[in-house]
């Protein structure tokens, strides 16, 4: 029942739309689903963190294409969330020269601190605990990413800043 | 101080600006170019500069220019491969987002030399930020009039977007960009037919790395034969290099190539030496992808010759005690490193990576990651170091792009030089993953 209701709720705002249309006229015009990937961006960006099924197939939709395209893209490419995030989705980076930082560590010091482990979210919904593959950061590890923005050279007192300042907002 | 082709304004405030960016001499090519050359006298300066591929392959740029197929009534386009994800490699993002225009200077340049009348950037999805760094320095030249219809008058027009992939290291090989780029899976294409014949939509195109597109308006302001002279042999020109792990200036320089490896990575103009005082354990130089060297084979050859800073110079001895220049990422490793916890790392991060087209890559690097993962972990017995080696040498070759061989270089070459390793591993599996032994472990890292 929810799922039904949630399929007649997908509706983009104006600013979004505004945007997809932009992008969707930098691509000749009989090749429209060249704009999938920055749409499906715009849609996590729009519908709290994650890409639903409704909401992918909403996206086919506005391509024209069937929602079998849509749910094969937004299953092959890792930054699509393909079910509910916390308010907050930390994405740590793992991969060697983070890992020669000290990123293992940062991990560990993150699972103790929102008392979940990587892949889940923290008791309080706040926050979801991801980790990923090289975020082009090497020389600034350990890292995350937090939405659109890099936080490079971390160490404990940062993280632990950095956990409560967004806790608050 | 070496010469700074790319890099020389970088810390100029407002660099990233279009008014700042043309008082330091910027778009003088686009202008001399479009203006003053024909697009074939720009590809044959590219060819005499000698430049070679930034993203690794170091595949010469002028010549898969001139590879490009100009069948009639046909668009032709210029992709540049901003997709950039090979571990231990950040130059192309330090690049576009403190000076935006070098890249997009570049791609007026080299799209006027193609005939391309839209272009595309494929910035990986992750640098969001970068993207939108670009898009702004690209509304800033549309505006000026370097961009879109009839440039600075010349008759000449062009269109550029910025398109941000979706996380995946595979869409950094320039066929399953392509597929991304036309809205599917990142899945290789078969080659031939190369990209220049059957790029995007079908049509020829071009696909070149951030850095190599950066570097052609120097090229095209002073010359292919001034470029050339710059560098040693067939290694022209300036290389960025990344640095990163256990070194004390971690960050992105700017080298001419021929420069001694020894002093990137011991003065303190470049790296800074190893941190904290200890010793040079080995190094991965080209990114990921490449072989992994015990330091003293990196600093001198297998003959004693002390190694240059070029295509050439790292890849003497082959694989057996050489190694690649690749993407310029270099992991420097100190003497508390573990080999084997490395080498699992970077094997967990291509079975990932993977994109699970052919089945020696998909079924490889699990098992490859899986066999690490049990040795790191105390659980390998002897036997694993040769399945793993045997495992690396059914991938290597057999697969339709270079990720089956970029996840089976690493493995192969740590067992090559670091097998006590590997058996220590084995024989002391209570140990195998407790700081102290050959893994530093947490007490000497900042997360303690």
């Amino acid at each position: 029942m929810e799922q039904t209701t949630t399929q007649n709720e997908v509706q983009f705002s104006d600013a979004a739309m505004a945007e997809i249309r932009r992008y969707i006229s930098h691509y000749p015009a009989d090749r429209k689903k060249s704009a999938i990937l920055p749409i499906l961006h715009i849609a996590q960006a729009e519908f709290g963190g994650w890409v639903s099924p409704e909401v992918q197939d909403k996206v086919a939709e506005i391509l024209d294409i069937q929602p079998i395209e849509v749910y094969e893209v937004a299953t092959f490419y890792t930054m699509f969330n393909l079910k509910p995030v916390g308010k907050h989705v930390l994405e740590v980076c793992r991969t060697g020269p983070c890992m020669l930082r000290g990123a293992d560590h940062l991990i560990e010091h993150l699972e103790s601190r929102l008392g979940c482990h990587v892949g889940e979210n923290s008791a309080d919904g706040l926050f979801t605990l991801k980790t990923v593959e090289c975020l082009a950061a090497c020389g600034m590890g350990p890292m995350l990413q937090i939405r659109e923005k890099y936080y490079e050279n971390l160490d404990p007192q940062k993280m632990d800043q950095l956990l409560d300042d967004l806790s608050k907002e | 101080m070496g010469l700074k082709i790319l890099t020389e304004h970088i810390n100029v405030p407002g660099i990233n600006t279009l008014e700042t960016y043309r008082k330091m001499g910027g778009y003088r090519s686009v202008e001399k170019a479009v203006k003053t050359m024909t697009s074939e006298e720009v590809v044959e300066e590219v060819k005499k500069s000698g430049l070679r591929g930034r993203g690794g392959a170091g595949f010469p740029t002028g010549l898969k220019w001139s590879f490009l197929a100009k069948p009639e009534g046909k668009p032709r386009y210029l992709v540049c491969n901003a997709d950039e994800s090979e571990p231990g490699t950040f130059k192309d993002r330090v690049l576009m987002e403190k000076i935006p225009h070098a890249l997009i200077e570049g791609m007026i340049t080299s799209s006027y030399a193609l005939g391309a009348r839209t272009s595309y950037i494929y910035i990986r999805g992750e640098l969001m930020f970068v993207l939108r760094i670009l898009e702004k320095a690209i509304a800033e030249c549309y505006a000026a009039g370097l961009l879109g219809e009839n440039i600075l008058g010349s008759g000449y027009s062009l269109d550029l977007h910025v398109h941000p992939g979706g996380g995946a290291y595979i869409c950094g090989e320039e066929t399953a960009l392509l597929e991304s780029l036309e809205g599917k899976r990142g899945n290789p294409r078969n080659k031939p037919p190369f990209p220049a014949v059957w790029g995007l939509y079908g049509c020829p195109t071009v696909v070149n790395n951030v850095e190599s597109i950066a570097s052609v308006p120097w090229i095209i302001n002073n010359t292919g034969d001034e470029y050339a002279k710059i560098g040693v042999g067939r290694s022209t020109g300036t290389k960025l290099i990344s640095a990163s792990g256990h070194i004390n200036n971690p960050g992105v320089y700017e080298i001419e190539l021929g420069l001694p490896v020894e002093e990137f990575l011991f003065s303190d103009e470049y790296c800074g030496g190893i941190w904290k005082g200890r010793k040079f354990k080995a190094i991965v130089a080209g990114g990921s992808s490449v072989p992994i060297l015990p330091g003293e084979l990196f600093l001198k050859t297998a003959e004693g010759t002390p190694r240059l800073m070029t295509y050439e110079s790292l890849s003497e001895g082959g694989f057996v005690s050489g190694t690649m220049l690749g993407s310029g990422g270099f992991i420097v490793m100190d003497d508390t490193t573990c080999i084997v916890r490395n080498t699992w790392n970077f094997s967990r991060f291509y079975h990932h990576e993977s994109c699970g087209q052919c089945s020696p890559c998909r079924e490889g690097t699990g098992w490859m990651e899986k066999i690490l993962h049990r040795l790191e972990h105390g659980h390998g017995n002897m036997h694993d170091i040769d399945l793993l080696v045997n495992v690396s040498k059914q991938i290597e070759g057999n697969t339709i792009c270079p990720l089956g061989d970029a996840a089976a270089w690493p493995v192969a070459s740590a067992v090559r030089h670091f097998r006590d390793e590997f058996e220590w591993h084995v024989k002391h599996p209570e140990k195998a993953t407790a700081p102290g032994a050959v893994y530093s472990g947490a007490e000497d890292l900042a997360f303690a």
